[in-house]
């Protein structure tokens, strides 16, 4: 059975409350239909009310949900002939990014993601999907790889942020993140990235550089997660519901905001209530994407890439400068 | 000698250890002013004319933009690129416009970088300089477009590029376009890096979190200022979730050095002199 987030309570409910009307009909042989269709009725006025209107806040609950579906299970509906490839050739493999080569249907492949642990030991294995520099490392002699073998590259994004520890630090965190963008920003190869759980900060970015790319509905995009917006922000780290939403990070938001190409609808509920579904619904948008940048040259798909980015931002002008000089 | 100042006083606080949000700017004002390491007094004349280090014990005072460009580039020589830009409120984040209002009159700046062109001993190039004065010299919407602009502006003119990074990383009240930038400016650089253009980064105290994960690190040649923290993240974030205090030299420029991060650590006496030698490496070797 799903793990039901607070916000669905009412939902599950009502739910039961039909359930057990629906077992005393049958019981004292009483005709309850009216009333069931009644209820049946609110049920589903109520899911479409909860799930339609959902608050960033509960968009986080639904991406950091310990059943969602992760970059390996994506991979396993959406490629045939995946190999995972590992290791940096520098230091380490670092299993908190998964890579390899993988068949798209007909057409060859890379696939790099954050790989998240389904519970506390794979977790602990794969450092809760928070990569050191070898992750990032790994992750561009793949795609450096992919280039080589003009093979197109499909990132998952799905991480609380880059490993915020001593040794990545000694490794150059910022240099291994830093260096991805520059290289990801001239490949000469189509790169689609998906965000499908939780993208913050450099840590989502340094595999997140596409000509297209894309969100999930209940993912979320940020430049820092809620917690450590509120605790540099308000120096609170329980006002993360305020941070999420004052920091625009919903998929629609950013969306809103230029930054991304499409919103993949989720199923009703969430990525996890039906995994199989939800790879579907990320087919079509993959598919269409891959269509268009398979078009392009070498040379178009790095202009694209640099128009995209140069992009993004917003500002204005004084009319009189007061600054100093 | 700024060795020796290190291993002899271990025991005492460093100003490279201070954690980034209690980053003081001990902007030298007034006649005299006292050495926020070592308590030396000197003459405020006098240490502006030293670069703003301190003559006893070598601790570097930041530098602003301004001071910085006129420390390098030959006098008269800068001319400034979008001087008038300045920030929106993209996220409608309270509070915001008025945060960098209160900065604008304060600093007398527009933003957290200084860009432009001009010359350092008669070789042209683009520069870029973050002023940690303003807002912690985080990274928005502006300063991404003003260095890629600069960047741009290199790549038209076949001139080399150089910043000095002092950023206490992104700009939170632009949320995702501010992680956006760390792109922005690497697309550009990547142009400026395919034409075989030079980029030289010289990190200053403090640079950290998104500037530090871009430009700041893929520099074709990494410089930092002697004592700069340095890192991706924050130390009392790091502290928190390994559970373990950290080396007293952790993200110092001297730490990344010695793992391998930097090039070279350059004494700001001695900063000039490097760069023109680099410049006029990469001018073929004419003066
Ligand atoms: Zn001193």
């Amino acid at each position: 059975m799903t793990t039901e987030l607070e916000f669905e309570r009412p939902i599950r409910e009502l739910k039961d409350k039909i359930a057990e009307l629906q077992s005393f009909m049958k019981e004292k042989d009483i005709d309850l239909t009216e009333e069931i269709t009644r209820l049946e009725e609110k049920l589903n006025n109520l899911e479409n009310e909860t799930y339609e209107h959902m608050k960033p806040w509960d968009r986080v609950q639904i991406a950091r949900h310990a059943e969602r579906p992760t970059t390996l299970d994506y991979i396993s509906y959406l490629f045939t002939d995946f190999i995972e490839l590992h290791g940096d050739r520098l230091f380490a493999d670092d299993e908190a990014i998964v890579g390899g080569i993988a068949m798209y249907e007909d057409l060859p492949v890379t696939v790099i993601g954050h790989q998240r642990g389904k519970d506390t030991k794979e977790n602990i294995r794969r450092n809760f999907g928070m990569p050191h520099p070898e992750g990032y490392r790994k992750a561009l002699r793949l795609m450096k790889q992919a280039e080589k073998f003009n093979r197109p590259v499909i990132c998952f994004l799905d991480t609380k942020g880059a490993y915020p520890g001593m040794s990545a630090e000694e490794r150059g965190q910022s240099e291994a993140i830093a260096r991805n963008l520059v290289e990801m920003a001239g490949l000469t190869v189509p790169i689609v990235c998906i965000v499908i759980g939780e993208g913050a900060s450099g840590g989502a970015l340094g595999i997140g550089v596409g000509n297209h790319v894309h969100m999930l509905e209940n993912s979320w995009y940020s430049v820092i997660t809620p917690e450590g917006a509120a605790s540099i922000l308000w120096k609170d780290a329980t006002k993360a519901k305020l941070a999420a939403e004052s920091l625009k990070i919903t998929a629609p938001d950013v969306k809103e905001l230029g930054i991304i190409d499409e919103v993949i609808e989720e199923v009703k509920g969430g990525a996890h209530r039906d995994p199989k579904e939800q790879a579907e619904r990320i087919n079509v948008v993959l598919k269409a994407s891959l269509q268009e940048l398979l078009k392009l040259s070498k040379e178009e798909l790095v202009e694209q890439r640099y128009e995209k980015y140069k992009n993004m931002g917003q500002f204005t002008f004084v009319n009189d400068s007061i600054g100093v000089n | 000698m700024l060795k020796d100042f290190f291993s002899k006083n271990a025991k005492k606080k460093k100003y490279a250890t201070i954690p980034t949000a209690k980053i003081k700017h001990d902007v030298p004002e007034g006649l005299m002013s006292k050495c926020p390491e070592c308590k030396h007094i000197m003459y405020t004349k006098e240490l502006k004319k030293n670069l703003l280090v301190c003559q006893s014990c070598g601790y570097h005072y930041p530098m602003n933009s301004y001071e910085r460009i006129n420390s390098l580039l030959d006098e008269g020589s800068f001319i400034e690129y979008d001087k008038e830009m300045i920030s929106d409120n993209p996220l409608n984040f309270p509070g915001y416009l008025e945060k960098l209002e209160g900065d604008r009159k304060k600093t007398q700046l527009n933003e957290a970088v200084v860009t432009g062109e001009g010359t350092i001993n008669d070789f042209p190039l683009v520069i870029a300089v973050m002023d940690s004065r303003f807002r912690m010299g985080s990274m928005g919407s502006v300063v991404g477009e003003k260095i890629t602009r600069a960047i741009e502006k290199a790549v038209e003119k076949k001139l080399p590029f150089i910043i000095f990074t002092a950023s206490g990383g992104a700009r939170m009240q632009e949320g995702i376009l501010s992680l956006m930038q760390m792109a922005k400016t690497s697309v550009a650089l990547k142009r400026l890096s395919e034409n075989g253009q030079l980029f030289i980064s010289v990190m200053t105290h403090p640079t950290t979190g998104g500037v530090s994960a871009s430009f700041a690190s893929v520099g074709d040649y990494n410089f930092a200022e002697p004592g700069a923290l340095i890192g991706f993240a924050g130390r009392r974030v790091i502290e928190q979730t390994i559970r373990q205090e950290l080396p007293e030299d952790f993200q110092t420029a001297e730490f990344l050095f010695k793992h391998g991060q930097l090039d070279k650590v350059i004494k700001r006496s001695e900063l000039k002199e490097t760069l023109t030698k680099v410049l006029k490496i990469h001018a073929g070797g004419r003066e």
